[in-house]
């Protein structure tokens, strides 16, 4: 009990410490609509959020993360630029034998940042406030950028079916990798496709359900359309890998990103970007070449990052999860914007977690 | 105090659970009038079988009430988060046999594997503004594998009977369903996807790993496990 105590009061200090920063307090409410998350995060989102029912409004869910109810309440007062911060507990059900030891609730304390004047600048205000924050604590910082990896698929030179169907995936490597193996020509079609594709493929029984035949069609014709044209070409898929496995200080993976934009000129955008955020960082007194970067970091995490990711752990302590996480969920606020969107970064500390490594 | 053994209630599962035991010198006797749900054992003393409803079973091990039962292998997956964690397999049965199967109409000559059903979900979410449904009881078995394959777009929804109605009925575009023949899969105009099942089932006499023993009851599951063995 005196534990749950300290907890609240180092997530106060913390709340207290945002809010000096400039930002505005909010409180979202426990019981979130399961709609919304369930459209968002699919099937996946019940093994890892408490249900409920409630006789009036359908099924509830006890809110699994801020993020979502703190950018629909933004979007829902308009898009304007604005600075939040909350504090308070989120659930997270484990139903999984790795997580079995991990807490069922635990309190989070948050920073979003809602501005699209200079996106460099606001990734950098953003993982400097939690950098800073827990530089007393010895943490090892990690980043990723998401964007580097979207920029890389939409630059393949394939069929826009295919680039859509890889990032569709991006966060499931298993499958990823799958769909790429088979678009570089370099695994075999799956059982069944080459009779399909010789129209051999027949049926006698009555078509069924809300599928339609006109569907069943469309998607043939798509696959005759993939069959016929020629695989990803094994220099792009190399440098798709290249990206992946990234894995130096963030100085050193800007020199490599130079040497991949020649070989994909789409890169460059998204190579600019990582570029005026090293900038933005060593500006707020962040050098660059103390900062590690891994091309494949929060891939498989929950999936709204689409742009700079990062998080916090602590050496000494390998059994902890990260003590704080964060990145930017631009294509979030977009579906949840109805037609309205705005650049948003943010992240989350864990002060349970805080309590536990502090000297 | 007595070794409490959770036997399934009804059936030819309680039939064959019964002739397991009697091949390997444990007779179960119903006592009693026909309909009432009691019987003893002959040939291993201190042996209490209780009568349960095959579903609850997994639930009684898990809570230590019995300290040993006999279910189906999908119903110990699909009830008990971290099942290896509660209980053991102590030995596979070798009856009751079927598989937890994904099923799509028979008329989706585009649809064979799973990789197909991925692809439509897709299209589908896109076409007709929600994720494809998928009509099932197993919502953890069919959760887990569906997240392990890396499937998306899809949506389960709860049947907890007639299962292969609900593609024709429009409630479902496909289900996940126990099948030993696919015969009623057949019946309703599904087929199964290609690959291994989501899981194979069968009869498994499991051990409550949480229920406390007494020296007399632990020198019973001694004397059963030996049993067990011999027959092997």
């Amino acid at each position: 009990m005196a534990e749950c105590v300290a907890i609240r009061d180092e997530a106060a200090r913390l709340l207290q410490h945002m809010q000096g920063l400039g930002a505005a307090r909010v409180e979202t409410d426990i019981l979130q609509p399961a709609d919304v998350l369930l459209d968002l995060y699919g099937e996946d989102i019940r093994a890892r959020a408490f249900t409920t029912q409630d006789p009036e409004a359908g099924e509830m869910m006890l809110r699994p993360d801020f993020t979502v109810p703190v950018v629909r309440a933004h979007m829902e007062g308009g898009a304007e630029p604005a600075r939040y911060t909350y504090a308070g507990k989120v659930f997270r059900a484990q139903d999984s034998a790795s997580a079995a030891q991990r807490a069922r609730e635990y309190w989070q304390v948050g920073y979003e940042l809602f501005d699209g004047a200079d996106v460099a600048a606001a990734d950098a205000e953003v993982f400097a406030l939690f950098h800073d924050l827990l530089a007393p604590l010895g943490l090892r910082p990690a980043t990723g950028d998401m964007g580097l990896l979207l920029a890389a698929v939409k630059g393949l030179d394939t069929l826009e079916s295919r680039k859509a169907a890889l990032i569709r995936h991006i966060w499931r490597p298993r499958r990823f990798r799958a769909l790429l193996d088979r678009f570089a020509g370099r695994a075999p079609p799956p059982e069944g496709r080459a009779a399909l594709l010789a129209g051999e493929a027949e049926s006698d029984a009555p078509l069924i359900g809300l599928r339609s035949r006109a569907e069943i069609e469309a998607r043939i014709a798509a696959l005759r359309e993939d069959a016929a044209a020629p695989p990803i070409p094994a220099v792009q898929v190399d440098l798709l890998d290249d990206i992946l496995s990234l894995r130096e200080t963030m100085d050193n993976v800007a020199r490599r990103l130079a040497d991949f934009t020649v070989d994909m000129p789409a890169l460059g955008p998204a190579v600019a970007r990582f570029e005026a955020r090293m900038a933005a960082l060593a500006a707020r007194g962040i050098d660059p070449a103390g900062l590690e970067f891994e091309g494949s970091y929060g891939r498989t995490s929950m999936e709204y990052y689409d742009g700079f990711v990062f998080g916090f752990t602590a050496p000494a302590r390998p059994d902890l999860p990260p003590l704080a996480t964060g990145g930017r969920y631009d294509a979030l606020t977009r579906l949840l914007g109805r037609g309205r969107s705005i650049p948003a970064v943010g992240g989350v500390v864990r002060p349970d977690l805080l309590l536990e490594v502090a000297p | 105090m007595s070794l409490k053994l959770g036997l399934p209630s009804k059936g030819r599962l309680m039939d064959k659970t019964f002739d397991w035991f009697a091949a390997r010198g444990v007779r179960f006797v119903r006592t009693g009038s026909e309909r009432e749900y009691a019987v003893r054992a002959e040939g291993l003393e201190g042996l209490e079988p209780v009568l349960l409803s095959a579903g609850e079973i997994p639930r009684e091990l898990a809570a230590g009430r019995i300290h040993l039962g006999v279910t189906g292998s999908d119903m110990v997956r699909e009830k008990l988060g971290n099942w290896r964690e509660k209980v053991e397999e102590i030995r596979p049965m070798g009856f009751g046999h079927a598989d937890l199967v994904l099923a799509v109409p028979a008329a989706w000559v585009d649809v064979t594997t799973l990789d197909d059903l991925d692809a439509v979900a897709a299209a589908f979410r896109a076409r007709h503004g929600f994720r494809l449904r998928i009509a099932t009881k197993y919502h953890r078995l069919v959760r887990e594998y569906l997240t392990e394959q890396g499937v998306a777009d899809y949506q389960l929804v709860d049947s907890q009977g007639a299962t292969e109605g609900t593609v024709k009925n429009e409630t479902a575009e496909a289900i996940a369903d126990i099948t030993s023949t696919g015969e009623t899969l057949r019946a309703n105009h599904l087929k199964v996807l290609a690959g291994a099942p989501i899981h194979r089932s069968q009869a498994v006499l499991f051990r409550a790993r949480g229920a406390a023993l007494s020296a007399e009851d632990a020198a019973v599951m001694e004397a059963l496990r030996t049993r067990l063995e011999a027959a092997r």
